[in-house]
């Protein structure tokens, strides 16, 4: 099996350009399940691990490299929720905003804060840097948009992020848990209110409607919340599977989204 | 019992909580587990395993293997010379699949290769061919069509007997993982003679021994069974797993072969406790008394009888629980099926009608309008009553009474804390505190001790004592119980002597301790060790012409009159004990005799908070108190029960095999959830000491009982805080959210 | 090739493809110690630090630590003189089969390195990536808790 262990983010591109079919190790949380589980056995690997600028944590712009233990001491409350109900402080240590987006599962805890933020996923290869908003990159449950010879850089949030804002996860025990759903808020001051959930649907999902409905809500009665819980309930998509059931994860979605709201309208 | 004299109260003797001896490599990592052995020209094994539930075996290709770089043998059932079949208490499952497999998972060829990629790789390219065939999934089903391992028909009492309020319901509960972190694993080493040595994880090294030696046809002395270090049990090691195949490979290849069951192997390679459904008729008179109990219970065996019709027999005799009654009638049935077999798991099948039978008396005492506790205390089953299924006399000490009002007299330690972290979702941040019910609970569970209905139930143990010390020589498994320690306080405490340390034996060395279950090794080996001692202190005294002894040696009337490197000079003094409990017998055609050596007794109080409207559970106390007749370790008895309510526990709200059609869905510890410790309650423990009518000190075994009402209670707690009827268990958040 | 420090000491490993950090520790570097219980991440029986960061050796391919620092519960205890965290588990009964005991005694040492004075709850949460099956964690986190410099 042929290794690279770049340093830095030209030589990791130039390793995917010479070997586009490479498989890229970042934390090795989710791809390492796969080598013990599930026979996988890559002819190349990447290791990303120590490229440099992927480890950037600049302003709005968090590098894919980052891991979950330093988004849980970093300075935005819904992604330090998120990441610090991410399996075991084992995990945290290794696992990345990359992997997370890379796998891009729907259950993934990272991405609900992503999507309500509207991240936008930097892209790049040996020929160039692209751009896609999150539910550009994120295509299906497990599949995403990144070409051969491309790597996740990192994810740019929008410059002003409101401070009333809110993550819960749901799950059968109190940690190392896949979510059963997840939900996370943002609220500005003017009500403008995003609201992403995930294990719900496909890929994470957006409320729209809800959205619309309680952002014209500048004082929001407890009628006006209730009303939000239960236009969100409507608009996920979830399934039956062995973690639960369908109409179990729809009226969790109206119960995560009333409390998030009413968690961030008593700042 | 024979009074020592001796000058000085023994240190780390009975009663005290001396560090036990294997800590320091445990802690270290130097501690061989059965997956750390090796040995110099090592094969690796593997496993080939049937993807369907029910089919037949039209064909195996094992030459795609054979032709591998590095592969040394790929065998199936036709290069078994001996035993076609092994199992515990009847040999009906395939060494390897003979024509049909009968579960998801069955085993059907194994191999062994250089490395152990190879060999996974080997497996891999094996070619079977099957014929699927419709599984049989449904236990209702199959009894319907007699596909049974066993049916018990209990009647005793008074048939007429009838109660002015009765209460019916069906309960299920669903089906339990032992999940020991230590998974199958062992290493066979062929003698060069056609024998083989193989160390091996095990709950019982003889029961292994019987079945390998029948399936490899070879004489017992042939086959050396060595027990390696244990990763937990819980039950899951009582049936055999890899034990005949690491032989067959060993002594095919003439090279040692080492085998380790990765955790999804290891969900299929052993069987798991019964799920069960039940159908409860309560009769009692408007004071409480219990007149009437009728249950039906089905338990769900699984393809193969593993220990099926044992864990039937003990869900029917204790159908009713620790309750005196005036009249029973139970009728019970193990069924034969395509799911994964069930055996033995902690509890043995009391686990399963507790939770059922508690249910029940929750429900008469409200219909009552009784105190539930009262309602217990009312029924209470004492020595000197009648076992209300079997009509056996409780002869021992059984003070459910005292440990029911211990329980309920115990102070509720007010927990609550202002940290999220206890909140139901825990970090998750689900669960704000103005959502929280609280709810308390309370369940009474019983527990026999040892193997019952007439099994010849005995435990070898063999004390030397050297000029070093005393030797205590045992095959019996210790598991992580504690075993090891106790066992030395205990000959410590009969001798005198300081200086004791055990030696595990191997099969060729010493005969049968039993199993490392039905919480009898300390009753058993304890009670073969204690015995031993005895007779060796008895041969030091005549030798000596003394009346005490300890580790200086020898004393008569206050002096020292022989140094232990003295008394021993014309050899050490050495005792084989074969330890038996009080006989047993089987029941007659209505269930009833003397079937159980012996009983304990528990309860549980747990408190749980819940969110109501996400169905969220946070168990925050389950306090407890336990017969235990003499604590010989309290530590080791606190670990026991605090263990045992956190599988409990488990059982309540999380732990569940999710079965479609026989597949597994959840073979993982990703979606097979074992509590952490942030889902572990806090546990305080009152111990009741009334001696056991046999065993060392009147000690009882602890590790059971700690399981069997553990569940009900915190089941019963959720029901107190929503008000829900929660007729199953695991519950799960769509059950209380009533989705 | 890899090299790499294991416990302080240069070794070098050869390993077969992806396979693991914990594969490589046991099965080609004799060191025992570190536990396979699930080799999923969801145990934490296979806990080890990695330069300096406590990860689950089972998710960590071998061929991406050369150059690492690898610490194994073997290299805990200073030669014959039990880390204090071995001594209060053996002193406190917190150890019965013990198959989770490397991993605990790895984030525990890891812990207290960091924190000296975790409350109860962040000991709990320090330590949730550990799976115990036997003590119901009550003894370990008594054991435990009584180091936190919190501790009266």
């Amino acid at each position: 099996m042929e290794t690279a262990r770049p340093t830095h983010l030209d030589a990791a591109l130039d390793a995917l350009d010479a070997d586009p079919d490479a498989t890229i190790l970042a934390g090795g949380t989710d791809l390492m399940v796969s080598v013990n589980y599930h026979a996988l056995r890559p002819a190349s690997v990447v290791g990303i691990r120590r490229v440099v600028e992927l480890q950037e944590w600049e302003g709005r712009f968090i590098g894919a490299g980052v891991t979950y233990t330093r988004m849980e001491h970093g300075p935005i409350p819904a992604l330090a929720q998120a990441a610090r109900t991410v399996g075991s402080s084992q995990i945290r240590n290794a696992g990345t905003l990359g992997g997370n987006l890379g796998t891009a599962s729907p259950a993934g805890d990272a991405l609900p804060v992503l999507a309500a933020l509207d991240a936008k996923i930097v892209l790049r290869s040996k020929g160039g840097e692209r751009t896609l908003r999150w539910d550009e990159f994120i295509t299906g449950p497990k599949r995403n948009a990144l070409q051969p010879g491309e790597l996740i850089v990192g994810a740019r949030l929008p410059e002003s992020i409101p401070p009333r804002q809110a993550f819960a996860k749901l799950g059968i025990r109190n940690a190392m848990v896949i979510a059963i759903t997840s939900c996370c808020l943002f609220r500005e001051e003017d009500g403008t209110t995003t609201i992403a959930l995930g294990s719900v649907g496909p890929t994470p999902i957006r409320a729209h409607r809800a959205e619309e409905m309680i952002s014209g809500e500048a004082d929001p009665s407890p009628a006006a919340i209730a009303e939000f819980g239960r236009l969100v309930a409507q608009e996920v998509s979830p399934i039956d599977d062995h973690r639960s059931t369908a109409a179990y994860r729809r009226h969790a979605s109206g119960v995560l989204a009333r409390r998030l709201l009413e968690r961030v309208l008593t700042r | 019992m024979t009074t020592i004299t001796r000058p000085d109260r023994i240190d780390r003797g009975v009663g005290a909580d001396p560090i036990r001896p294997d800590a320091p490599p445990k802690l270290r990592g130097e501690f061989a587990y059965s997956s750390d052995l090796h040995a110099e020209g090592m094969l690796w094994g593997a496993t080939v395993r049937s993807p369907h539930a029910h089919a037949r075996i039209v064909s195996i290709d094992v030459a795609p293997a054979l032709s591998m770089a590095g592969v040394h043998a790929a065998l199936t059932i036709d290069d078994v010379s001996g035993s076609r079949v092994f199992g515990l208490e009847h040999p009906d499952q395939p060494v390897l699949g003979d024509g049909e497999v009968r579960y998801w998972g069955e085993a059907v060829a194994v191999v062994a290769a250089e490395e152990r990629e190879t060999a996974r790789l080997a497996a891999a390219a094996i070619e079977v061919t099957y014929e699927s065939l419709v599984p049989l999934t449904d236990p209702e089903d199959a009894e319907r069509i007699g596909s049974t391992f066993r049916t018990i028909e209990i009647v005793n009492g008074d048939e007429d007997a009838r109660g002015e309020v009765v209460v019916e319901g069906y309960y299920e509960v669903g089906q339990q993982d032992q999940a020991p972190l230590g998974t199958e694993s062992g290493l066979a080493i062929p003698d060069g003679e056609g024998g083989v040595d193989l160390h091996i994880s095990t709950q019982w090294l003889h029961a292994d021994h019987g079945q390998v030696v029948a399936a490899l046809g070879l004489r017992p002395d042939q086959v050396r069974l060595h027990i390696a270090g244990i990763g937990g049990a819980f039950g899951s090691r009582e049936d055999l797993s890899l034990q005949i195949h690491l032989c067959l490979l060993a002594l095919y290849t003439g090279r040692p072969v080492k085998m380790v069951y990765d955790r999804a192997e290891s969900f299929v390679g052993h069987v798991h406790r019964h799920p069960a459904r039940m159908w409860y008729r309560h009769e009692a008179d408007r004071d409480g008394t219990l007149r009437r109990v009728e249950a039906r219970i089905l338990l769900d065996g699984g393809a193969y009888a593993s220990t099926s019709a044992a864990v039937l027999a003990n869900a029917c005799y204790f159908a009713v629980g620790p309750y005196q009654c005036e009249s029973v009638v139970v009728h019970g049935a193990a069924a034969r099926t395509n799911n994964p077999p069930a055996g033995a798991m902690r509890g043995f099948g009391a686990v399963q009608p507790c939770f059922g039978y508690e249910a029940q008396m929750d429900r008469l005492a409200e219909t009552l309008g009784m105190d539930p506790v009262e309602l217990r205390l009312t029924n209470a089953l004492e020595t000197g009553d009648h076992l209300p299924t079997t009509g056996q006399l409780i002869e021992g000490s059984l003070p459910t009474r005292r440990v029911i009002e211990s329980l309920r007299d115990m102070p509720m330690l007010d927990t609550t804390s202002g940290d999220p972290r206890r909140l139901p979702g825990g970090t998750g941040l689900t669960t704000p505190p103005s959502s929280v019910r609280r709810g308390i609970g309370f369940a009474v569970g019983i527990k026999n001790l040892a193997f019952s209905e007439g099994f010849d139930d005995y435990a070898e143990a063999r004390v030397t004592l050297t000029p070093e010390g005393l030797e205590i020589h045992t095959a019996a498994a210790e598991v992580g119980q504690g075993m090891v320690t106790v066992l030395e306080q205990i000959a410590r405490t009969a001798t005198g002597i300081e200086s004791v340390r055990v030696v595990w034996n191997d099969t060729s060395r010493i005969g049968s301790a039993g199993s490392t279950s039905a919480s009898r090794q300390t009753q058993m080996t304890g009670g073969a060790v204690l015995a031993a001692c005895e007779s060796v202190v008895a041969e030091a005294l005549r030798r000596a012409d003394a009346d005490g002894i300890d580790n200086q040696g020898a004393w008569r009337d206050g002096d020292l009159v022989m140094t232990l490197p003295e008394l021993l000079a014309e050899g050490p003094i050495e005792h084989l004990e074969r330890f038996r409990h009080p006989q047993t017998e089987l029941p007659d055609e209505h269930g009833r005799g003397k079937i159980h050596a012996g009983y304990a007794v528990a309860a549980h109080r747990a408190v749980v908070d819940v969110d109501p409207d996400l169905g969220l559970v946070r168990v925050v106390r389950v306090d407890t108190a336990q017969d235990v007749g003499r604590a010989l370790n309290p530590a080791s008895v606190i670990g026991q029960i605090e263990g045992g309510i956190l599988q409990g526990v488990g059982l309540a709200i999380m732990e569940e095999i999710v079965l479609d059609d026989g597949v597994m869905k959840n073979a993982s510890f990703t979606d097979y959830l074992l509590p952490t410790i942030l889902d572990a309650p806090d546990v305080e423990a009152i111990l009741i000491e009334e001696p056991d009518h046999w065993g060392p000190f009147g000690a009882k075994g602890v590790g059971e009982p700690p399981t069997i009402s553990s569940t009900a209670a915190v089941a019963a707690a959720i029901r107190h805080a929503t008000g829900k009827p929660l007729t199953r268990v695991p519950v799960r958040p769509e059950d209380i959210v009533g989705l | 090739m890899i090299r790499f420090t294991v416990n302080g000491a240069e070794r070098t490993a050869d390993p077969v493809g992806p396979e693991s950090l914990l594969t490589t520790l046991r099965d080609r570097l004799g060191l025992y110690g570190s536990k396979d219980a699930c080799e999923q991440g969801e145990c934490g029986s296979c806990s080890v630090l990695l330069d300096g960061e406590l990860v689950c050796s089972c998710l960590v391919m071998t061929a991406d630590t050369d150059g690492s620092a690898v610490v194994t519960v073997e290299g805990i205890a200073d030669g014959d003189t039990l880390h204090r965290v071995q001594q209060a588990m053996a002193e406190g009964g917190a150890v019965q089969c013990g198959f989770c005991t490397p991993g605990i005694v790895v984030a525990a040492a890891h812990l207290f390195e960091a924190h000296p004075d975790p409350s109860e709850e962040d000991l709990r949460e320090a330590l949730a990536g550990n799976i115990c099956r036997c003590t119901g964690y009550g003894a370990i986190v008594r054991a435990l808790g009584a180091l936190s410099e919190r501790a009266e």
